[in-house]
């Protein structure tokens, strides 16, 4: 029953972990970037999100309001002045400049908030439940789970029907013919890093409500929704909710075994993933 | 043999030699905190020209060096303390144990490219810092001191301890400079050369880009395991925190190799002397030396990607540790 109970649960919070990749797989597909600052965005907007709730007193999820907005204007500005003029066919400049962004975040956030770990409070949903069977099933997990499925439906649709996600496509498929033809890459890319970013809103609001936050969260959510894009096959945004599941519930029966086998036990079907399918578990077929 | 023997090679010899000299004879005019502070020195430049080695060479953006450091501090320890190994003796372990760590991880972590290898290295630290902090003869989370009994078997004054292990630091950072040296120099060297400066056509001029860059990263993971021993052979005491610090033994070295200047040797030893100077400076200040560096990093890649020593090269033509190759 253990068993039954800790599938359910991964699952659960695999669809967390599929809102940190969603985020990372979606700029890696219109610009081939990959964010290293990532999950310190995500700790970002999540103390943001607590200082917008602590001077107004707005529910943690009605901050969002505020949140995605400021968040996505930061990725936009990130990627139109400093992130496009990394661009190009050096690979390091994009990874070393978000590498340190990465620990001037961080470092700022201790400066600023001190290594408390703090935690957003949703009020009574946080310990609601509903039974499913023998299963009792955190409300505030399924809704993150709803989230997520929803968040990536809307990409997926957005990316294939919308005027935009045709402009991504074609910025994606070649840049060069893009701008040729009238289609100003800077501002897509930067439009693509907002939209990022306000998936990373969410994701960090999400987590704040669910688990404990600190200045030096972030790498960790980054290593997990790196974990789901790999896991899952780059480019394709329902693998990154697969990935995001098998980490959650191989991380979730690895606690089963040991709390300190928990994270363990998702690195190590990282590595059997790489080793056995490199390309990932659904490689988009072109 | 021309090409070795040539004049810029055998000047910057006779150059490392005199350093050398002057570094080896400081225990008998350097004070302790002296000896240490230049120890430490040592050990970010050799760990700074490794990575430069692996990023600024080979194209093998390493997150995750902290593994093997780690690797080999952990390799000391249990050398000395559940094999009985002299300390001496136990440092060769480390180096071996780090080279095959990074054997066995290299062709995985290959699969992935450019920024997701990055974050792949990252991933393989964790996982050997889990797997150490998840063992409970090994102390698990709290870590494991080196036994007084184990280091007499160094020196029995202390002072012929420390002095040892500065020696053994100082082998390490000139070594590195040195072995990168003649690297670069030989005929391996140029398939590096080449890859560094463009991928695709050294492979399609016969370079084996994937055999350059495994012996580079298994290279590279010995030498930091060694050098992870012996810094933790000055420290005596081990934890999974300090042991696979990203911080330490990731973070700083690449903000060092990138504002001294990404692929060249003499970027690794600006940088690492920069580094130490603002250390020394903001040490009061905490984060704020970090945000500092990150954001000099950050900077560097925006508007002067070959760092301080590429702006040198380009303004002066001066060439400390001269890599490139003239025809006689």
């Amino acid at each position: 029953m253990n068993l039954i109970d800790a599938i359910v649960q991964g699952i659960l919070l695999g669809g967390l972990y599929a809102l940190f990749a969603a985020g990372l797989s979606l700029i890696f597909g219109v610009m081939r970037l990959v964010n290293i600052a990532h999950g310190d965005f995500i700790v970002l907007a999540a103390y943001i999100a607590m200082v917008i709730i602590q001077s107004t007193g707005m529910n943690a999820f009605a901050s969002l309001i505020l949140v995605v907005p400021l968040m996505a204007a930061l990725g936009y500005v990130i990627q139109r002045f400093i992130l496009n003029k990394t661009l190009g066919d050096d690979l390091l400049p994009p990874i070393l400049v978000t590498f340190g962004l990465a620990v001037v975040i961080q470092n700022t956030l201790l400066t600023v908030f001190e290594t408390n770990t703090r935690r957003l409070s949703a009020g009574p949903i946080e310990t609601a439940s509903v039974a499913v069977g023998p299963i009792s099933l955190g409300v505030l997990p399924l809704l993150t789970f709803a989230v997520a499925v929803g968040l990536i439906l809307l990409l997926e649709v957005g990316f294939f029907r919308s005027r935009i996600g045709r402009a991504f496509r074609a910025t994606s498929d070649d840049p060069a013919t893009a701008q040729a033809i009238g289609v100003d890459t800077r501002h897509i890319f930067a439009l693509a890093m907002a939209l990022s970013f306000a998936v990373i809103a969410v994701a960090g609001v999400l987590l704040a409500v669910r688990s404990n936050f600190d200045p030096f969260s972030g790498p960790a959510r980054l290593i997990y929704g790196f974990e789901a894009v790999i896991i899952g096959g780059l480019g394709s945004l329902w693998g990154t909710l697969a990935g995001g599941i098998v980490i959650g519930v191989s991380q979730a029966i690895g606690a089963q075994i040991s709390p300190a086998f928990q994270t363990l036990a998702g690195h190590l079907v990282f590595f059997a993933v790489l080793a056995i399918k490199p390309r990932g578990l659904f490689p988009r077929m072109d | 043999m021309t090409q070795r023997l040539s004049k810029p090679a055998l000047r910057v010899g006779l150059g490392l030699i005199v350093v050398a000299v002057i570094f080896a004879s400081a225990p008998l005019w350097a004070g302790r905190a002296d000896l240490r502070l230049i120890g430490e020195f040592m050990s970010f430049l050799a760990l700074a020209v490794l990575w430069n080695l692996l990023a600024g060479y080979a194209g093998l953006m390493s997150v995750g060096q902290q593994a093997f450091v780690g690797l080999g501090g952990y390799m000391l320890f249990i050398g000395v303390i559940f094999l009985g190994l002299n300390p001496l003796v136990a440092i060769p372990l480390a180096i071996v144990a780090g080279a095959v760590a990074g054997a066995i991880f290299a062709p995985l972590l290959f699969r992935l490219e450019g920024a997701y290898f990055a974050i792949g290295t990252w991933v393989a630290a964790e996982t050997i810092a889990l797997i150490f902090s998840a063992i409970p003869t090994l102390g698990a989370g709290a870590g494991m001191s080196l036994p007084v009994d184990a280091v007499r078997a160094i020196a029995d004054s202390r002072d012929g301890r420390e002095a040892v292990v500065y020696w053994l630091l100082v082998a390490f950072g000139l070594g590195t400079v040195a072995f990168a040296f003649a690297l670069i120099r030989s005929k391996p060297g140029l398939s590096l050369m080449a890859l560094r400066d463009n991928a695709l056509a050294a492979g399609s001029v016969g370079v084996d880009i994937w055999k350059a860059r495994f012996w580079t990263y298994v290279a590279v993971a010995g030498a930091s395991g060694g050098i992870g021993a012996v810094i933790f052979l000055q420290k005596l005491r081990i934890s999974p925190t300090s042991a696979f610090s990203l911080t330490d033994w990731t973070v700083v070295i690449i903000f060092i190799v990138v504002i001294g200047g990404i692929g060249r040797l003499e970027g690794a030893i600006i940088g690492t002397i920069l580094y130490f100077v603002l250390r020394e400076l903001l040490i009061d200040f905490g984060a704020v030396y970090m945000i500092v560096l990150g954001i000099a990093a950050i900077l560097t890649m925006l508007w002067s990607r070959s760092g301080i020593w590429g702006g040198v090269e380009k303004r002066f033509g001066w060439s400390l540790l001269p890599t490139r190759r003239t025809r006689h």
